[in-house]
């Protein structure tokens, strides 16, 4: 999974020349093999590697609280989102939606590269929501369907249906 | 900015070690360990920094890293490492630790948990050999570890066992005043007891919580099932049942019609919605209604049920009243056309009903009518006068979609007396702006006329109580669940029963006389009234609830009708009727990135299915395998290529095909001896274990996650096949030619087992895969019964048929040209105003494909003449000028044959005439 998210993120960062990869331990964390140094482990470590690569520093935040902000999420990824339990699953998207109440990315008005690792984390969890529940948690599917329509982003995840009309507020009469 | 701690939180220590050692201006506020300081986290989350912007940060770590930069110190990308396995790795473990020492007072057994990530942390420092984590100076990294680790490496009694490097490390860490006095902050000095108050807050740890994170919408068979493990029992289970056989119960004989409920057996009825008849079923249609029932039906047969499945068209109501005017028919002949229609699309896709029948009989108006009087002696019918339009041209009420005009709300030029099609808004006829009778052009007026209501209201508190039941003993879809809680949570309001209509079910009641029953009414009667037709005794089905369990399959649109109206009238008629006991409500499926829209004519129509060259089993499957359960799901042409390329040829296709191919090659078609070892048996237990999960499932109507199970078969087959390589054993010696045998035997009989569980999904390949294996038709009947047996059915010696590949490759090229095919008109963006008409889908290339309904080229050319006439006339009236009234007269005589014409053109005329009924 983390290896198929990383190349994709390659390929919205246009970086020509694929990395090489492995993975290491039961939890399959994402090894970066490095030419200039020594290999590089962790996912999020991993995207901001290559977005530093890349020469796209804004992707990383573009002030101090920004780049915090972004640092967090990417964590917030690794932890809550990869390891979340079924009970989990409510009380992630409750928070986050509550988050994304105002924002239009994560780090607020800017896209960058959480919006990126945390679309490809959520989207397991998206896939598995009934249309009622995609309805009631409206800012993460907005959020949700407007990266997974940025363009070059959602690459090797299938796209998840977000109806625009909503169903189940209006009665049937 | 303001950071928010509490006493005794480890992962404050971080923020307060690092606020010191940056110096930066911060003032601290301690607060007790419940406090909600971040406004969008349920659950209190400490430390936390409110930022200049007013944002909050919640994590320690992007805290020390944002305190670390304002004070100028980037982190580097080692750092980044560094916390990313703090948090992903050494944190969970941490959290065990503590737990256990602080909460459990197992702190002798602490070490177990630590050893990994501490042995990780000291050979990394071994390996650097550099003071400190980043090199020669203290880094963010050296003070987020070293804070996380503080409480338990500073506590001597935990014996965390020698790490050289990392005590070495730790000590010269602590050295650094900021840090020891962070520490003396959160701990007081009182160690791991000085955490227990926080630590009590805390969620209890799981040791292993990852959860799948296979995303399962598209390919529900690719999650990486783990390594299951049998014990030896299990093994040796699994075994014994294999080496039982095929069981000896006479084999399944063919239905006997009519089946009638019969003692001591499961008797079960299945409808599935009855589809309008004069719209084509698109194929969210059909694996809505009737393909899922049909799967169920056909699995239920093969559980010997005693089943009985039911189907039929309604044909009722204004639409078709209106289409036969359009094409110059009576009601009645248009439903003959295209119930023939329906008929011949669920005859290729395969839809084994018991009954096919229709709404238009005898039995739908004696019964219908008895159900009437009924409700009307028991009081739960009420009279009221509605306002409706009437032309008095046509001397008759104008329903639904006899007049149109424009839309109140969205001032849409052509809406409907119902719904505009624009804004999609229910509309009451008589708020319709300058209103015209669909048929004169006059415009209508404003008449009252005496209408009959069901009574909901007076029948809610029985409907209740009953749903209580049914929804908690039966197998209600979620969707079916939640959608009739939101009706009755909105309360029950009188629902009109009676129409102003011709084609209909007429009203009994003197005093209603013109009048027939509303089709919401009238259509779900067709279910008793279908049966009736099929057997007299229809009413040990309808009027035995004890028993006979119902099943009512549908999409999830129909939902309200069949889980509140009709059992309110069912139960208002207090007629002893069978109530359903299973709704089983499917999502939506969309068509590639839209909706299907028989309005719009947007995707694949039943009728054009055929016409793609691509087997009708094929498109069961993959119907079923994006049957949008529990969630919206869409159909793709691109993923359908892929999912016949990659499951029914590379995984399902191929494992059959090569252990059929084995026995013919190497045994000359006679299934080899088996010597059953450790792995064939471990093998038999999966297989065995899969069936079950597959009839678990099938029972609890979850068609498409059953399928999943079938294909993790054969892919363990084709495991099996590839790790034992029977093709290079057979060359070898003894021992290698009896393996080569077994493996090849067991295989063989795992197809066998694999055509009789795809055989509700794919009933020709599955019938042709036991005519390739010559297999005993009692092995249909033995392995699904009780939780499931796999069983050896093809014994030593069996001889087999002729082995040929079962699926074909569906290529790029071809893929792409359907896509096109049917696809270029498809593109009309949702928001385009002149909607297209119902029952011809709109397709591009409709003039290539040989389409069933309306397309007539013979029609076409007469029409073709009188259009060019017609027209003329309509010239040299204007020439004339004529009075308006007789232009326009005519004018609508030309737009009318011209409509005509395009549907026999097999085109979409241009202005939208109507659309699918909406019940």
């Amino acid at each position: 999974m983390a290896l198929r998210e990383l190349s994709s993120l390659e390929k919205y960062l246009g970086l020509k020349k694929p990395n090489k990869y492995s993975t290491q331990g039961d939890k399959k964390v994402p090894v970066l093999q490095n030419n200039n140094g020594p290999p590089l482990l962790g996912l999020a470590t991993i995207a901001c590697h290559l977005v530093k690569e890349a020469k796209r520093p804004e992707l990383l935040g573009d002030t101090a609280e920004n780049r915090a902000v972004v640092q967090q999420w990417l964590e917030y990824r690794v932890t809550r989102l990869d390891s979340c339990t079924k009970e989990d699953i409510k009380i992630i998207l409750k928070d986050l939606n509550l988050y994304l109440q105002d924002k239009v990315y994560l780090a607020g008005n800017q896209f960058t590269v959480a919006d990126t690792l945390v679309y490809y984390g959520i989207h397991p969890l998206m896939v598995d929501l009934a249309v009622q529940e995609k309805e009631q948690y409206v800012n993460v599917t907005r959020w949700f369907d407007h990266i997974q329509h940025y363009p070059g982003v959602r690459h090797h995840l299938p796209p998840v249906v977000v109806l625009r009309n909503r169903i189940y507020t209006s009665r049937h009469h | 900015m303001k950071l928010f701690v509490s006493e005794g939180n480890p992962h404050c220590l971080k923020v307060l070690a690092a606020l010191e050692v940056t110096g930066v201006q911060c003032s601290v506020q301690y607060v007790n360990h419940e406090e909600k300081v971040v406004p969008f986290l349920s659950r209190p989350v400490l430390p936390a920094l409110l930022l200049p912007s007013g944002l909050h940060l919640f994590s320690s770590n992007a805290i020390c890293r944002y305190l670390f930069e304002v004070s100028g110190q980037e982190s580097s990308e080692l750092c980044n490492q560094w916390l990313e396995w703090e948090a992903t790795d050494l944190q969970p473990a941490l959290l065990q630790a503590l737990h256990m020492a602080v909460l459990q007072g197992k702190g002798s057994e602490v070490s177990k948990v630590l050893q990994g990530p501490l042995k990780f942390l000291d050979q990394s420092l071994t390996k650097g050999g550099k003071p400190y984590l980043n090199g020669d100076t203290v880094s963010l990294a050296d003070l987020v570890l070293w804070a996380a680790l503080y409480p338990v490496l500073s506590d001597s009694s935990l014996a965390l066992g020698e790490h050289k490097s990392v005590n070495s490390w730790f000590d010269r860490v602590a050295s650094i005043h900021s840090c020891l006095s962070a520490a003396q902050k959160v701990l007081q000095g009182k160690g791991l007891q000085g955490m227990k108050s926080y630590m009590q807050r805390q969620p209890a740890p799981q040791s292993n919580q990852c959860r799948d994170t296979q995303p399962c919408n598209s390919n529900p068979a690719e999650g990486e099932e783990g390594e299951r493990d049998f014990s030896e029992e299990e093994m040796e289970a699994a075994a014994l049942t294999w080496s039982k056989g095929l069981s000896t119960s006479p084999v399944v004989t063919d239905r006997q019609h009519p089946i009638l409920p019969q003692e001591g057996k499961r008797n079960i009825l299945v409808t599935s919605a009855l589809p309008y008849v004069n719209n084509v079923p698109h194929l969210g249609n059909i694996i809505g209604c009737v393909l899922s029932a049909d799967v169920f039906s056909r699995y239920g047969r093969l559980r010997d049920w005693n089943l009985l499945f039911v189907c039929g068209t309604d044909e009722y109501g204004t639409a078709t009243e209106n289409k036969a005017r359009e094409e110059g028919l009576t009601p009645q002949l248009i439903c003959d056309k295209y119930h023939a229609v329906h008929s011949s699309i669920y005859k290729w896709f395969q839809i084994d009903f018991d009954f096919f029948g229709r709404t238009t009989t005898e039995k739908q108006t004696e019964i219908a009518q008895n159900i009437f009087w009924r409700l009307h002696k028991n009081g739960f019918l009420v009279e009221d006068t509605v306002e409706q339009l009437r032309c008095e041209n046509c001397q008759r009420f104008l329903a639904d979609r006899f007049v149109e005009g424009i839309c109140p709300h969205c001032k849409y030029p052509e809406a409907r007396g119902d719904q505009c099609d624009k804004c999609g808004r229910l509309i009451n006829a008589v708020e319709l702006r300058e209103p015209q009778c669909k048929v004169c052009r006059q415009t209508p007026v404003i008449r009252s006329s005496k209408h009959l209501f069901l009574d909901l209201p007076k029948l809610e508190t029985q409907l209740e109580q009953w749903l209580e039941k049914s929804t908690s003993t039966g197998d209600w879809t979620a969707n079916a669940k939640q959608i009739t809680r939101s009706w009755l949570r909105d309360g029950l309001k009188p629902r009109c029963i009676t129409r102003d209509l011709l084609w209909g079910t007429p009203v009994p009641h003197p005093d209603f006389k013109e009048k027939v029953f509303y089709v919401w009414f009238d259509a779900p009667i067709g279910y008793l009234s279908i049966t009736a037709n099929y057997t007299d005794k229809w009413e040990k089905w309808w009027k035995n609830p004890h028993q006979v369990e119902l099943y009512n399959f549908m999409a999830k649109d129909n939902v309200p009708f069949h889980s509140v109206v009709f059992p309110c009238s069912l139960l208002g008629a207090q007629d002893n009727y069978t109530l359903v006991n299973h709704l089983v409500a499917t999502e939506y499926l969309n068509y590639e990135d839209t909706k299907f829209s028989k309005s719009r004519g947007v995707g694949v129509f039943g009728d054009m299915a055929k016409d793609t060259g691509i087997p009708a089993d094929v498109w069961r499957f993959y119907l079923l395998y994006v049957r949008p359960e529990g969630q919206d799901s869409a159909f793709s042409w691109a993923d359908m290529a892929l999912k016949n390329n990659s499951e029914l040829l590379n995984n399902l296709g191929n494992f059959i095909n090569r252990a059929g191919m084995f026995v013919a090659k190497f045994f000359e078609g006679c299934v080899p001896v088996m010597e059953l070892q450790q792995e064939d048996k471990r093998l038999l237990a999966l297989v065995g274990w899969e069936l079950q999960q597959y009839i678990q499932l099938m029972d609890k109507v979850k068609i498409r996650d059953a399928l999943k199970h079938i294909l993790n078969i054969s892919r363990h087959g084709n495991q099996y096949i590839q790790v034992n390589e029977p093709w290079k054993k057979i060359k070898g010696g003894d021992t290698e030619r009896q393996r080569a045998g077994t493996v090849t035997g067991v295989s063989v009989n795992i197809a066998c087992l694999l055509s009789v569980m795809l055989m509700p999904y794919m009933p020709a390949v599955s019938q042709t895969i036991r005519d390739q294996l010559n297999a005993p038709q009692s092995c249909v009947n033995t392995m699904l019964q009780g939780t499931g047996t796999f069983v050896c059915s093809l014994c030593a010696g069996h001889r087999i048929g002729t082995v040929s590949p079962l699926f074909q490759k569906l290529e790029a090229d071809q893929i792409e040209a359907l896509k096109k095919r049917f696809g270029g008109q498809q593109k009309t963006p949702q928001s385009t105003a002149s909607p297209q008409p119902a029952a011809v889908p709109a397709t591009a290339a409709a003039d290539e494909v040989a389409m069933v309904n309306g397309v007539d080229p013979e029609k076409a050319k007469q029409l073709t003449q009188a259009v060019a006439e017609q027209g003329d006339k309509v010239r040299a009236l204007k020439a004339q000028k004529a009075e308006k009234a007789v232009i326009t007269a005519e004018v609508a005589k030309l737009l009318d044959l011209k409509k005509q014409l395009a549907l026999a053109e097999g085109k979409s005329p241009e202005p939208a005439p109507q659309k699918g009924k909406k019940k």
